[in-house]
């Protein structure tokens, strides 16, 4: 084979490749992404039940319900807009009242969540970042002590 | 006082970094041997003020010295003492001290060992070394000084993070640092290959050894933190697809094409220019890696730091780095000439084929990571990437690398038998088929496991049908295959043991699959049926620690009514952070494991618990184990041997293999 085809050879391949990569790329973006909304947001997007999406906030003072079975109910609230989330298994050790939290899992209907999993911090400084940024969109940002500051 | 000197040691540190980055390449401009030979001491003494510094502030923990702030925010006088040492890069300002000391270490070998290399190069790779060290010293001075005094001593420390308190701390750390900082030494040599124009095979062979090293430290630290996960977080995952664990596997991935390329590099003298590119991208991917963790951007376990001033610092250095070495490979690689040439069935066509994947990989990977941040900078939309993204598009990439593997190895160089090769695979292919006929018939379960399993098995056959071909053959006895076995090149062995440590991995991995999980409350004398065992709970007992109270659920782990192990998980409550964390209980049992964690007791005194049996789990790390295994037989090969080309020159040269 000549120089030149040698060099055919291997763009095409790398052509091959590549397109196969960004066909999965592409194929996996459409479903396999899960959007960040606070309860505010969700309120205003109006999106059809069965979607999936990650909502968070804090958790309700006083709305954490456990049922049976390890099943446990919350309403997370941004103190403007409410949403609540139903939940089986374990929340995370840091699960409280009052702190952050984020849940992943499908729209069941308005203000209505059923969460596959259940995110809360690392340590008690720790705040997922995205419930800081809502907390602050929604001016309901804390600066004080035990402030949810997003460090460590 | 020696605070005070260890905080002295990293400025002067930084004034040598200074000198070391600019009179060597003033030199090799100049042609000037004199100031060349300059950036070996200099190297080694940067090192060792850096060493000092370091140990100050792990004397500054050892004794609890409060007036440090660093040591107030970390550490606590009750803490065991082997985590007051991890403690020390158990936070920013430490971890950043780790980073340039291991950075100059590297620095401080490469001067020590590279008296065979050519000066000029010798000297600029040196120099290009010291830039990164000046620039992540400058960072830790100006925006992370571990060494700030406080005018109001506390008496007591706020503790280290109790998730942190870990033996894994002490561990993974500083082998993901030697793997991750180490390949600024393959960065630094290719920049000074291209400053002095100097790209050859001998290059390469330099490279090699230094390319291996951090390969294999990277792939241990990739490891023990996938091990240390699946332990402390009490979930039983071991890989989340987290992007702090992205930033780590695209240098693996970049690295290991690295590796390979550099091989072909040596041997046949081609692939200059993209050997060059990737030593550039694995560093990089290696500072974008350090970016996301340390900026802040991301929120993990890992971000310590959420100052902006530290984020736009290091973003600032990551953009001179990368894009100060693609201007310098821009304008220098063209003039590097044609290397050898080679059919595209051949060891070099595979080889190719390997890059073309693992980076298109590490591609997918790198999309997968930075989009998310990229769409919430433009649009303010918040998208998470999670699992099934990866799992959708790293999996099919890496399917195709694995099956062509052992076909690689069995290629000759310049133009292989393709042919040849697959037939002396029918065995591999045999016994891949063999396995998930057995599986499926025995275990049924998930086609995908059974399918990996398959995969996993010929791929750990097919490692050895290389090694197998050249010591065994018909009539050859066992002695004479022994002496062969002994007589073959390390890094044949290498090859063989690496390749088949992925195997074993997947083997691991696949076998996820057959596990089995329960949710459940647990009270003292009940009996669980889980997977093949039986568990039965005893007293549930209060169990203090040196700075923590536990609560301990032991359980004994039956057999067909035999005691076969036992396990404790406990849940722990650290006073000083007032923070609750999660002991796993793990009894591993052959190559699985029974995995217990608990989450909160209910009022009536019971608890809840998530209980595993994970078959075969272990494949998983033992299998990178065996990785590194064969990158250490690699290094070991006396061709890759560092100082090598010296010895070689030696009248009595080495026999040609």
């Amino acid at each position: 084979m000549t120089r030149k085809g040698r060099r055919l050879t291997l763009i095409a391949s790398m052509l091959a490749v590549l397109g196969v990569a960004a066909g999965l790329v592409l194929f996996a973006m459409r479903d396999s992404i899960v959007f960040f909304y606070g309860p505010s947001e969700l309120a205003e997007k109006a999106l059809s039940p069965g979607t999936r999406l990650r909502i968070g906030g804090l958790v309700k003072d006083g709305s954490v319900v456990r049922g049976e079975n390890k099943s446990i109910s919350f309403v997370i609230t941004d103190s403007n807009k409410e949403v609540r989330v139903a939940y089986v298994g374990q929340v995370p050790d840091l699960f409280r009242e009052g702190q952050g939290v984020v849940a992943e899992g499908v729209l069941v209907g308005p203000g209505q969540f059923r969460a596959d999993s259940v995110l809360a911090k690392h340590d008690e400084k720790y705040m997922p970042r995205e419930v800081a940024d809502a907390l602050k969109k929604q001016g309901v940002w804390n600066d004080g002590a035990p402030a949810p500051a997003a460090s460590k | 006082m020696i605070t005070e000197i260890g905080h002295y040691a990293l400025v002067l540190a930084l004034a040598l970094a200074m000198v070391q980055s600019t009179a060597p390449l003033w030199g090799v401009w100049r042609g000037d041997v004199a100031l060349m030979a300059t950036a070996r001491p200099v190297a080694v003494a940067q090192f060792l003020l850096i060493a000092v510094s370091f140990a100050a502030l792990t004397h500054a923990y050892l004794i609890s010295d409060f007036s440090l702030l660093n040591v107030v925010e970390n550490s606590h006088s009750a803490k065991p003492l082997i985590y007051k040492i991890s403690g020390v890069w158990g936070n920013h300002e430490g971890s950043m001290l780790l980073w340039v000391l291991i950075l100059a270490l590297f620095g401080a070998l490469v001067a020590l060992g590279s008296r065979a290399m050519p000066v000029d190069l010798a000297a600029a790779t040196l120099a290009v070394q010291a830039w990164v060290g000046a620039a992540f010293l400058f960072f830790i001075l100006l925006t992370s000084n571990p060494f700030l005094r406080l005018a109001q001593p506390p008496i007591e420390g706020r503790d280290l993070n109790p998730i942190l308190q870990d033996l894994g701390l002490a561990i993974h750390p500083p082998l993901l640092y030697l793997g991750y900082v180490g390949f600024s030494i393959t960065f630094s040599f290719a920049a000074a290959a291209l400053i002095c124009g100097r790209i050859d095979a001998s290059w390469a062979r330099f490279v090699r050894p230094w390319t291996l090293l951090a390969w294999i430290f990277l792939t241990l630290g990739i490891a023990m933190g996938s091990y240390w996960a699946y332990y402390t977080l009490g979930w039983g995952g071991f890989w989340f697809w987290d992007p702090v664990e992205n930033a780590s596997l695209m240098p693996w991935l970049a690295g290991t094409a690295l590796l390979h390329t550099a091989a072909v590099m040596e041997k046949r003298d081609a692939l200059k220019i993209w050997t060059i590119f990737l030593a550039i991208l694995a560093f990089s991917l290696s500072l974008l890696g350090t970016f996301l963790v340390r900026s802040g951007v991301l929120t993990s376990v890992h971000a310590f730091a959420n100052d902006p001033a530290r984020g736009v610092f290091i973003l600032a250095i990551l953009v001179f780095f990368i894009g100060g070495s693609l201007a310098l490979f821009a304008w220098r690689a063209s003039r590097l000439r044609q290397g050898g040439i080679f059919a595209p069935v051949s060891r070099e066509g595979a080889l190719v084929l390997n890059n073309l994947l693992l980076t298109t990989c590490c591609a997918t990977v790198f999309v997968g990571t930075l989009y998310p941040l990229a769409l919430e900078s433009v649009t303010g939309e918040k998208i998470s990437v999670g699992a099934p993204f990866f799992n959708l598009t790293f999996g099919p990439l890496f399917v195709p690398i694995m099956l062509v593997m052992p076909l690689g190895q069995m290629l000759a160089w310049k133009r292989g038998d393709l042919l040849g090769a697959a037939q002396r695979l029918m065995v591999a292919l045999a016994v891949g088929f063999a396995v998930a006929l057995l599986f499926g018939a025995l275990r049924g379960g998930p086609v995908l496991s059974i399918v990996g399993v398959a995969i996993a098995a010929y791929l750990v056959v097919g490692s050895f049908v290389e090694v197998y071909g050249r010591i065994a053959a018909r009539g050859v006895t066992l002695g004479v295959a022994i002496s062969r076995a002994m007589g073959l090149p390390r890094s044949a062995w290498g090859t063989a043991f690496a390749h088949a440590g992925i195997g074993v991995t997947l083997f691991g991995l696949a076998a996820t699959g057959w596990g089995v999980e329960l949710v459940q409350t647990i009270k003292p004398g009940d009996q669980i049926a889980l997977g093949p065992y039986q568990l039965v709970v005893g007293d549930i007992v209060k169990r203090p620690g040196s700075n923590f109270d536990a609560t301990v659920a032991p359980m004994e782990v039956r057999s067909g009514g035999v005691v076969v192990a036992t396990v404790n998980p406990a849940k722990r409550f650290y006073p000083a952070r007032q923070m609750p964390t999660t002991e796993a209980g793990i009894a591993t049992l052959g190559l699985g494991q029974v995995y217990v964690s608990l989450s909160q007791q209910n009022p009536d005194g019971s608890l809840d618990a998530n209980l595993y049996w994970k078959p075969w789990v272990t494949l998983i790390w033992i299998g990178t184990l065996l990785m590194a295994l064969g990158g250490g037989l690699s290094l070991s090969d006396r061709r890759l041997r560092i100082g090598v080309a010296r010895r070689a020159r030696a009248p009595a040269a080495q026999p040609a293999e």
